[in-house]
């Protein structure tokens, strides 16, 4: 077993570790408190991502990419994970289901994608569709060579700053063996196009100045050429191309759980009360040691994950088990943190406030803490027929 | 015109070091390792001169365990054109350095070597003056303003009284200083193209270099801690201990 980071590993988190201190950090406080990024800022950061070649750091060199594999990509998730969300996800991995666009479509939106002239979205999630991805309830019909999409998507990260959206409608049912299920397909919607609309949505307790918007879809008709992948195989592309996202959240909850970590032993160390360093309490000094304990088997399971992936044997249930103890380990790391500042780690003066805030939302999206328990305990059940 | 850079592995300027407890030296099991901070300014201002088409090839060069070689990629993917590492698991001095260097600089025949005023790990400071020496080559240190055209270089140095400029001819030896520019960080690409680039390895012996410690270390430690300062009532009497106790009045 080799554990050790490649020379261009070493190097690659020192150049992320240094992009985020100069190009992110310095913006954090600000994004907090307007809630939102300038539209200076937003083209700065992409700019400053494409000079440092960390933008679309994930699609192939042959795209014009920076061809990482994924542990790789894992690494620079963790060090981007340390900044606050709004900044980091501007050093935008381009959803790695462009890839399956052919034809006029690679000009369209992969490449402007890759080159940082247009923003994707993905949208899945409905009011009545979160974990149930399936039971969708957005449509999009037959008409003649046209799609006609009808429904509403929520919960839509940065569809307000998005140029297209990557859309997942249900288009008719099939019997599976499991039942009766709706066949999904994928579309690549333009925003402006007639019958479609971007509006706000939720305020969110975490990720402040990344938001999520409600989408709206009246009569919207696309032509053929609109469809990714092939009609009723929306499941298919995005099973293909997906699957790393886990690892994404993961990493990035890696990269928080380091930084309050951090903050936390340092205080630790600096803090006197009673006489001495808090840090000399079995109290205090236990808690960062379970703390980093956490971390450890997280980031362990994290990059053993992403390393399966890479060598092509990456299992459901091996993303799951690193999303599930990254995102858990993020929220006790967090809150324990929080803990050993006393009053002081509520404050806004601190990042402690935000990135315990921020935690909340790792254990619910890309799938929730009890999904990713049910996907790992399906892996042991179902080969015994349970 | 070619630059020649040469750069040292240390104990990365983050790392809280620690005496060794027999007191022979600092502990660096373990511990994180970097480019010499001055040394990266040497880099980026190599990289900046190439970049305004003064300078055509950057060798950076380092004197080191074989370790050192991930400091020459680093150097590498900064933007050095190639690297030259002399191996050495021996205790290398200024002056050991400083004639491997020289020997280094009369093989490749660069106009300029840039290097970093002096290490964060010794502190020692030598090196690019003794390097001068040896080659008989002007030589202008704590660098932190820099013109280089038709064959000569103004240098700003950052003495005790301010700026001092200075015009030395080509080939020379400038040592820099913090203020010379900021470092940038290596680009993804470049990160990539950097195990492409060559790296050659010689020996001291290679270069008829003798490395023999010609200083001995007798015992390293711990600064001592500082002490509490004393609070004045007024500036009477602040004066008056600058005067009488600390004698700088």
């Amino acid at each position: 077993m080799d554990f050790g980071l490649s020379g261009e590993q070493e190097m690659l988190v020192e150049t992320t570790r240094a992009f985020v201190e100069k190009e992110l950090y310095p913006f954090e406080a600000e994004v907090e408190r307007t809630r939102a990024v300038r539209p200076e800022l937003v083209r700065q950061v992409i700019d400053r991502a494409l000079e440092a070649g960390l933008y679309a750091a994930n699609m192939p060199e042959g795209l014009g990419g920076g061809g990482l594999d994924t542990v790789s990509m894992c690494l620079v998730d963790r060090e981007l994970g340390r900044a606050a969300y709004a900044l980091h996800y501007l050093v935008a991995r381009p959803s790695n289901i462009l890839q399956a666009c052919t034809g006029a479509q690679r000009e369209r939106y992969l490449f402007p994608a890759i080159r940082g002239e247009k923003i994707d979205c993905l949208a899945m999630t409905e009011p009545d569709a979160g974990s149930d991805v399936r039971s969708m309830k957005c449509t999009a019909r037959q008409d003649g060579t046209d799609w006609v999409i009808d429904g509403e998507k929520h919960f839509i990260s940065h569809a307000d700053l998005a140029d297209f959206v990557i859309l997942f409608a249900a288009t008719g049912e099939e019997e599976t063996p499991r039942g009766r299920k709706k066949r999904i397909t994928t579309f690549l919607v333009d925003k402006g196009t007639p019958g479609f609309e971007v509006l706000p949505g939720y305020v969110s307790v975490s990720h402040r100045g990344y938001h999520n918007c409600r989408l709206r879809f009246e009569n919207c008709r696309l032509p053929a050429e609109q469809v990714l992948g092939e009609p009723h195989k929306g499941f298919e592309v995005a099973n293909d191309w997906l699957g790393a996202t886990r690892l994404q959240v993961a990493a990035t909850c890696l990269g928080r759980s380091h930084r309050a970590l951090e903050l936390a032993t340092d205080w630790a160390a600096q803090r006197r009360q009673f006489g001495q360093q808090i840090g000399k309490f079995q109290g205090v000094s236990f808690k960062l040691a379970d703390m980093k304990l956490l971390l450890q088997q997280a980031e362990l399971l994290t990059l053993w994950a992403a390393w399966r992936h890479d060598q092509r044997m990456m299992r459901d249930e091996d993303a799951a088990m690193a999303k599930l103890a990254a995102s858990e380990a993020l929220g006790r790391i967090a809150d324990e943190a929080l803990q050993i500042f006393g009053g002081m780690g509520l404050m806004e003066d601190l990042p402690l406030e935000r990135i315990w805030r921020d935690a909340r939302v790792e254990r619910i999206w890309e799938g929730t803490s009890e999904i990713q328990r049910h996907i790992i305990s399906r892996a042991m059940l179902r080969p015994l027929g349970a | 015109m070619k630059v020649l850079v040469p750069v040292k592995r240390v104990v990365d300027y983050n790392v809280k070091i620690r005496v060794k407890a027999d007191r022979s030296g600092v502990d660096i099991a373990n511990v994180k390792m970097s480019m010499n901070p001055f040394d990266e300014i040497a880099c980026e201002q190599a990289i900046r001169l190439k970049e305004a088409g003064v300078a055509t090839e950057i060798i950076a060069v380092s004197a080191g365990e074989p370790k050192a070689q991930e400091t020459l990629r680093t150097a590498l993917a900064m933007g050095a054109d190639r690297a030259i590492l002399i191996e050495s698991t021996d205790e290398l001095q200024p002056l050991a350095v400083a004639k491997l260097l020289a020997a280094i600089v009369k093989k490749e025949d660069p106009q300029l070597v840039l290097m970093g005023k002096q290490a964060i790990d010794d502190d020692s400071n030598q090196t690019g003056q003794m390097l001068a020496a040896l080659l008989g080559w002007p030589q202008a240190t704590f660098v932190s303003r820099l013109t280089v055209a038709d064959g000569q270089a103004e240098a700003g140095r950052e003495v005790d009284e301010g700026i001092q400029t200075i015009a030395v001819k080509l080939p020379a030896v400038l040592t820099v200083d913090l203020r010379l520019n900021e470092p940038r960080y290596a680009s993804l690409p470049n990160i990539m193209k950097a195990k492409k680039k060559p790296l050659d390895v010689v020996k001291p012996a290679d270069l008829g270099v003798d490395v023999a410690p010609r200083l001995q270390y007798v015992q390293v430690e711990e600064p001592s801690a500082r002490k509490a300062g004393v609070k004045v009532g007024s500036v009477q009497e602040l004066v008056q201990k600058l005067k009488t106790e600390a004698g700088v009045l």
